[in-house]
């Protein structure tokens, strides 16, 4: 994607079929539709070729993106969770206005207000499922909170049916189609931009590693990828995406699991990204403070006889969670990409100019403010897939069913349900020896 | 030969009017019925022509309900496939996309993943002791949303291999398409079956009340119509909507009183191991036994009663009744809008008179929904059985927590005396 950009920054009137032959080796070096790089940058700059500068541009500039990202993950969960609500807003704001550009309908009754109201309704929906999961006590002492909980699927489906009501009531002839069009691409943009948000933050409240490693993971791919592409790359990859190749491919896999694994490693030693975020009552905050799962404390592997002979050892110390960040980091490098080439066909598709455009995002947009760099956001929407794989493979893999909940659910039930649930759970402990014959305490 | 991206383009940028149209559909009447009623004016041909199959498609759905719950599920299976073979059927006359490479195999994988998902989430609850003994099973079980996700990304990826340059456009658009249709056709086939499963009930009065809304709606309008009710749809009329709701509120509660009586409508469905079979065998819960209810002073010398015995569910059947009638029609009114829009006189030819199997359900869309918030937000709790396995799968320490958790709490409702052993 970083080479994509610079291939798109054409003069205008090519189209995306023309850039697939140039290359970046062979051709003239690209135009930039507009230089902004800063005075200061220029002059130090001043004597190197472009392309070196070029270069230098972008490594400072992800630097600075890089430290930023820590920075607010210092900052905590609440502050995080808010960065991923404006991005999503971002993002949707942008697909919706693409919409808009593809279909000319800027002037269509109530269009704009219909798909923000629907922005509103989704996410009330997500928030209070989340809300209820994860703040179930705070919930259960606010009265309206309580109303608003318990009955919150209704309340989401009656606001959603009055959005429908009124997109059915704002139907004007002539113009039908166009309405369509618009009410499709609305609510395929919230099922991809809002959900995958949720499902990030789902995955930041099981512990922040799991929400840094994945990003992190796609983030090393793009540029690993990049860059073994940059010294090694020969064999080309996909017709779609016509700089990425084999070598690079490659390369940035291998690359990529080292780095999951060093970053997990270095990760799993401190609590305040390994635990659950909770809220705690008493101080009404969230806390990260619980006693490590043992995914994260340190344990003995035999390693296999064909590598004993490579690395030296009999034995290694690692958490287990590093397995599970192999699995992960193979994830971002095998299929990660695949969600790249989809916003790439997108972005033929529509004919797009890359520097406007930055969907399927988890980023801020900064487009033609960072020079050169309209395209490195881009490399974000290899992020579409991996939020989705990181919930899938926790839930299946790592974590049960959340206790509170269960117990939540249990307490709306029927009494004789309650008991049958019970003396089956009884019988289930005591077969296990988890509770004597006699009743304790 | 012209670029397919410039036609489309245009096609975009047109409006509706430019658009040509579709040419009307054979029409497949049979030749029998042509026969019988060759001596009647066309107005009353087609009448009869409705009217009869109408009653058809009556009894047919008479026979599967007798037929029982499995026979249900597979008819709206069924339904559910032909939905979704039509949508995509107009999508590719609007688009002339027949010749796109891989999608149709697509769109049926598509509907196969999408499908295989919700039947692992929601029947394979209900046969719980059936899994439990079979190994492969519980492996598909246990790791159920991996396998589902794992086989949508093969279809993802498939698709992002076959695009094809100059189609780019055509091709997003039919992957949209694709998974609008499936948003709508399979998750709500789902949610009627969830329905069903809670009851035969929770599944027939619903579908009765859109039915008998349409039907009355129409004779009401046939009979009194004069203003009308909206601009996309000429020959609705206000006579006819408000005529039809409240026959349709009476309707649903006469009809409720006489399911209620049944344990075979009454019971949850469940699955019994041993003869492996559905079994619809239960203690009717509180809802569905006859309570005296006192008539409000004002109805009083009305129905010249003082109480009356109804069943509980028969209040809940107003609600539903009147969801039918006041917002079921929004269904139909999108579907209008669609059929207009793309230039169609009915989703396909399917059933001489009506259309295709889409312009019978369109009002049902979100009648299923509806029914399922209504029953998880004010009936049913949460599936005790889910709920089972969902606690056996915890940790033993936290399974030891919630036992003694569950366990001061039934003890302090004085469900559970507190033992002395």
């Amino acid at each position: 994607n970083l080479q994509e950009s610079e291939s798109e920054n054409k003069l205008d009137g090519e189209t995306a079929s023309d850039s697939e032959s140039k290359s970046e080796f062979g051709g003239s070096p690209p135009v930039p539709t507009s230089d902004d790089t800063p005075e200061v940058l220029n002059r130090a700059l001043s004597n190197l070729s472009s392309r070196w500068k070029n270069w230098w541009v972008r490594g400072i500039l992800t630097l600075a993106m890089i430290t930023f990202f820590f920075i607010i993950i210092y900052l905590g969960p609440m502050v995080l969770m808010t960065i991923v609500m404006c991005v999503q807003i971002k993002c949707f704001h942008e697909i919706i206005t693409i919409g808009y550009n593809v279909y000319h309908s800027y002037d269509l009754p109530w269009f704009r207000t219909l798909s923000w109201y629907f922005l509103l309704c989704v996410n009330y929906f997500f928030y209070g499922e989340t809300v209820t999961d994860y703040f179930f006590t705070l919930v259960q002492r606010e009265e309206p909170l309580r109303i608003l909980s318990k009955y919150h699927r209704f309340i989401s489906f009656a606001l959603y049916l009055t959005g429908f009501c009124m997109f059915v009531l704002s139907l004007v002839k002539k113009h039908y189609r166009l309405q369509f069009y618009m009410f499709g691409w609305t609510h395929v943009t919230l099922l991809i931009v809002v959900t995958q948000s949720h499902l990030i933050i789902h995955n930041l409240f099981e512990g922040m590693i799991w929400f840094i490693v994945p990003i992190s993971c796609v983030i090393c791919n793009d540029i690993m990828a990049y860059m073994f592409g940059f010294f090694f790359g020969r064999t080309p990859l996909i017709k779609l995406s016509p700089k990425k190749t084999w070598e690079g491919f490659i390369g940035g896999f291998f690359a990529t699991v080292l780095f999951g694994l060093l970053l997990s490693y270095v990760m799993s030693g401190y609590r305040c990204f390994t635990c659950p975020v909770e809220f705690n009552n008493d101080t009404n905050s969230f806390t990260v403070d619980c006693e490590p799962s043992e995914l994260f404390q340190l344990q003995e592997y035999n390693i296999p006889l064909v590598l004993q002979s490579v690395v030296g050892w009999k034995t290694v110390r690692m958490y287990p969670f590093q397995i599970h960040s192999i699995a992960l980091s193979t994830f971002a490098s095998l299929i990660g990409p695949f969600g790249g080439f989809f916003a790439s066909g997108f972005k033929r598709a529509f004919k797009i100019k890359t520097a406007e455009y930055n969907p399927f995002c988890f980023a801020l947009h900064f487009a033609n403010t960072i020079p050169g760099h309209g395209g490195i956001m881009d490399r974000f929407d290899c992020q579409y897939l991996m939020a989705t794989f990181v919930n899938v493979y926790i839930a299946s893999f790592i974590r049960g069913p959340n206790p509170s909940k269960l117990i939540q659910q249990f307490l709306t039930l029927r009494p004789d349900q309650q008991l049958h649930i019970f003396n089956t759970l009884k019988a289930h402990l005591v077969d296990k020896g988890m509770l004597g014959s006699l009743e304790d305490a | 030969e012209v670029d397919l991206e410039e036609r489309l383009g245009e096609l975009d940028l047109r409006s509706d009017l430019d658009v040509p149209d579709v040419p009307p559909p054979i029409d497949s009447t049979p030749e029998i019925f042509k026969r019988a009623l060759s001596g009647l004016s066309a107005r009353w041909k087609n009448w009869w022509i409705r009217g009869i199959l109408t009653l058809a498609m009556i009894s047919v759905f008479f026979l599967i309900i007798y037929l029982g719950s499995f026979m249900l599920m597979l008819l709206v299976l069924s339904i559910q496939v032909k939905c979704f073979h039509e949508i995509i059927t107009i999508g590719y006359r609007v688009y002339h996309s027949y010749d796109l490479p891989w999608f149709r195999s697509l769109s049926w994988y598509f509907l196969l993943c999408v499908n295989y998902f919700f039947y692992g989430e929601t029947v394979a609850d209900y046969f719980a002791t059936f899994v439990q003994r079979r190994e492969q099973l519980q492996f598909l079980i246990r790791y159920h949303r991996f396998i589902s996700f794992a086989l949508y990304l093969t279809g993802f990826c498939m698709f992002v291999l076959s695009l094809v340059k100059k189609h780019y456009r055509l091709q997003f658009y039919m992957f949209a398409w694709t998974h609008v249709t499936l948003l709508i056709t399979v998750t709500q086939s789902h949610l009627v079956i969830q329905n069903l499963f809670e009851g035969m009930i929770w599944f027939l009065v619903p579908i009765s009340s859109v039915i008998c809304n349409d039907i009355t709606a129409y004779i009401f309008g046939f009979f009194f119509g004069r203003t009308p009710l909206i601009k996309l749809s000429p020959k609705k009329t206000w006579e006819g909507f408000i005529g039809g709701f409240f026959s349709t509120v009476v309707f649903g509660f006469i009809f409720s009183y006489f399911l209620a009586q049944h344990q075979y409508f009454v019971c949850p469905v469940e699955y019994n191991s041993e003869t492996n079979r559905f079994v619809t065998e239960c203690e009717p819960s509180e809802l569905f036994q006859i309570k005296k209810y006192s008539v409000p002073p004002l109805l009083q010398p009305v129905l010249g009663w003082e109480t009356v015995n109804m069943y509980p569910f028969q209040m809940h059947s107003i609600a539903l009744s009147t969801f039918a009638s006041l917002i079921g029609p929004f269904g139909g009114f999108f579907a209008s809008g669609f059929k207009r829009a793309f230039k169609i006189k009915d989703f396909a030819d399917t059933i001489p008179g009506h259309g295709g199997i889409m312009d019978r359900f369109d009002c049902q869309y979100l009648m299923a929904t509806f029914v399922h918030v209504y029953i998880t937000s004010f009936i049913r709790g949460p599936n005790p059985s889910k709920l089972l396995k969902q606690l056996l799968i915890l940790q033993p320490e936290q399974q030891l927590s919630v036992y003694k958790t569950l366990k001061s709490h039934l003890v302090e409702k004085g469900i559970l005396q507190p033992s002395l052993r």
